[in-house]
């Protein structure tokens, strides 16, 4: 236990880091993904269709592999970040947005078309319909997938561990190789660390779906 | 086509649906061309570099470069999925079972098992495998897969079972069935192919974590593509990465075909339908998969 209490300031500090790349990335990912979903409704069948490939394509990709090619890969292209955090927000970002754009996709078709219909029909206009009727019930049915799919984002973050980012994760195999007696205990604590995360915001996602089947 | 936005376009909103297609496509491939200009600035697209696939350098046969990405690094992939997936599958049956049984020294053992495995990465169970446990990096990333996966898929087929009708449990007790009879003749095999479609797209999720591999160490895939890198240089590393990712692209995308043909092909047949395989939300039979959250 000594390996634990006598570096819980590495603790602190790759807790830190796992939820500060988790809040980037899944603000990141939230912006990108509304946009994408935007793009995957629309009228216009090429951005249709630039979403649907983006979607299909992210989704049937490891994230490792999207990982090694920021790291690896990309600057041989001429693509360069300035540091490994940079290269793991970008990564974890593309890689949760398309998760995103399918939460927010369905959330929008969820919503009754009769809803619309009854909207444009009493004369409310394009705007006055999405900003009134369409987005406050989709929204209602985004927000338990979101949730769920930024504590996948949480655990997520771990691949970043591997990949030279100093968070929970690779502070875990620091600590358990440099105390090799301590290893159960070292990794049990990294790992009550993500439970920390992970669990009070899956209690929060069934809460909230509770709430909203109620209000329907 | 009507949808929830807007409605069936007219002949002039059609004509700039079209243009605003068109002007959206252009955007798109010079998109593409940029990326593909700045490949080519790169000198990616030298035949000298994609050599390395049918006359690689350093005296090497184009076979055994080959051989070591399809059979060893993606046989290795595969093991390690092969091995795991029918392991998590029994696991998370049991822990099904076990969840929802009224004898609570059997049910929070298993609630406690699935939350506690659920909430965490696999790739840290992993890691505890090949240090805690001194597993062998193959077993080690069986490990990994199993735990996780054995949670994912009790909580599938728990919403399975869930899901089914109150009549189907009560007319099973009402003609003398046992618990345990109703459980394993009547309820399980309608949660199991009420959520095929999910378990499918799970042993997609399944076989992407396998790469997670690479971190620890296993010697799957994505590591050929690292060792081969290093072998024959940095310079080789784009199209290795090419091949490599489109190995994991292809079959997992074959394997979500899979899952939604499922779906359609269950929903038309079975009366209370089949779970969806990629939405899970809109407040149809929910299956906690992974394939919609990207865990």
């Amino acid at each position: 236990m000594d390996a634990i209490f006598s570096n819980l300031d590495l603790y602190w500090q790759g807790f830190r880091m796992t939820l500060w790349l988790t809040l980037a990335s899944a603000a990141t990912a939230l912006v990108l993904g509304t946009i994408l979903a935007a793009f995957r409704v629309s009228p216009v069948a090429s951005l249709r269709w630039f979403g649907t490939v983006y979607v299909e394509l992210v989704r049937n990709t490891p994230l490792t592999i999207v990982f090694f090619f920021f790291i690896f890969v990309a600057p041989q292209v001429g693509i360069r970040t300035p540091s490994f955090f940079v290269s793991a927000w970008v990564a974890l970002s593309i890689y949760t947005a398309a998760f995103v754009c399918e939460a927010v996709r369905s959330g929008i078709n969820s919503v009754g078309v009769g809803q619309a219909e009854a909207a444009r029909a009493i004369g409310l206009t394009f705007t006055q319909t999405l900003q009134l009727i369409v987005l406050p019930q989709a929204f209602r049915t985004v927000v338990p997938p979101l949730i769920n799919i930024f504590i996948a984002l949480t655990k997520n973050t771990s691949v970043a561990g591997g990949f030279a980012v100093t968070e929970l994760f690779a502070i875990g195999r620091r600590l358990a190789n440099s105390n090799p007696a301590d290893v159960i205990p070292v990794l049990i604590g990294i790992g009550v660390c993500y439970l920390i995360l992970t669990i009070p915001s899956g209690i929060l996602a069934s809460w909230v779906e509770r709430k909203v089947v109620f209000a329907r | 086509m009507s949808s929830v936005l807007y409605d069936t376009p007219g002949p002039r909103a059609r004509r700039r649906e079209r243009i605003g297609s068109v002007i959206g496509g252009l955007a798109l491939l010079a998109l593409l061309g940029f990326g593909a200009w700045q490949l080519q600035k790169n000198g990616i697209f030298e035949a000298e570099r994609w050599s390395i696939y049918f006359d690689p350098p350093k005296n090497q046969e184009a076979a055994d470069v080959w051989n070591f990405l399809l059979v060893e690094g993606l046989g290795a992939t595969l093991r390690a999925a092969a091995i795991a997936a029918p392991l998590a599958l029994a696991l998370g049956l049991i822990l099904a079972v076990g969840r929802i049984t009224p004898q609570r020294w059997i049910s929070w053992p298993s609630i406690f098992v699935i939350e506690i495995f659920r909430g965490l990465p696999v790739v840290l169970m992993m890691l505890f495998g090949v240090l805690a446990l001194n597993l062998s990096f193959l077993e080690a990333v069986v490990f990994g897969l199993v735990v996780y996966n054995m949670a994912i898929f009790a909580e599938i087929l728990r919403a399975g079972i869930v899901s089914l009708p109150a009549g189907q449990a009560e007319a099973a007790y009402a003609v003398g069935l046992t618990r345990t009879q109703t459980l394993l003749s009547i309820l399980l095999p309608q949660a199991v192919r009420r959520m095929l479609p999910s378990l499918v797209s799970q042993l997609v999720v399944l076989l992407k974590d396998s790469s997670l591999g690479f971190i620890i160490g296993y010697a799957e895939l994505l590591r050929s593509v690292q060792n081969l890198r290093d072998f024959f240089g940095i310079r080789y590393v784009v199209p290795l990465f090419a091949v490599g990712a489109a190995i994991y692209i292809i079959i997992n995308l074959t394997l979500s075909r899979l899952a939604v043909y499922l779906e359609r092909r269950g929903s038309a047949k079975t009366a209370g339908g089949v779970a969806a395989a990629k939405e899970a939300v809109g407040g149809q039979v929910q299956g906690p998969d992974d394939r919609s959250t990207g865990a």
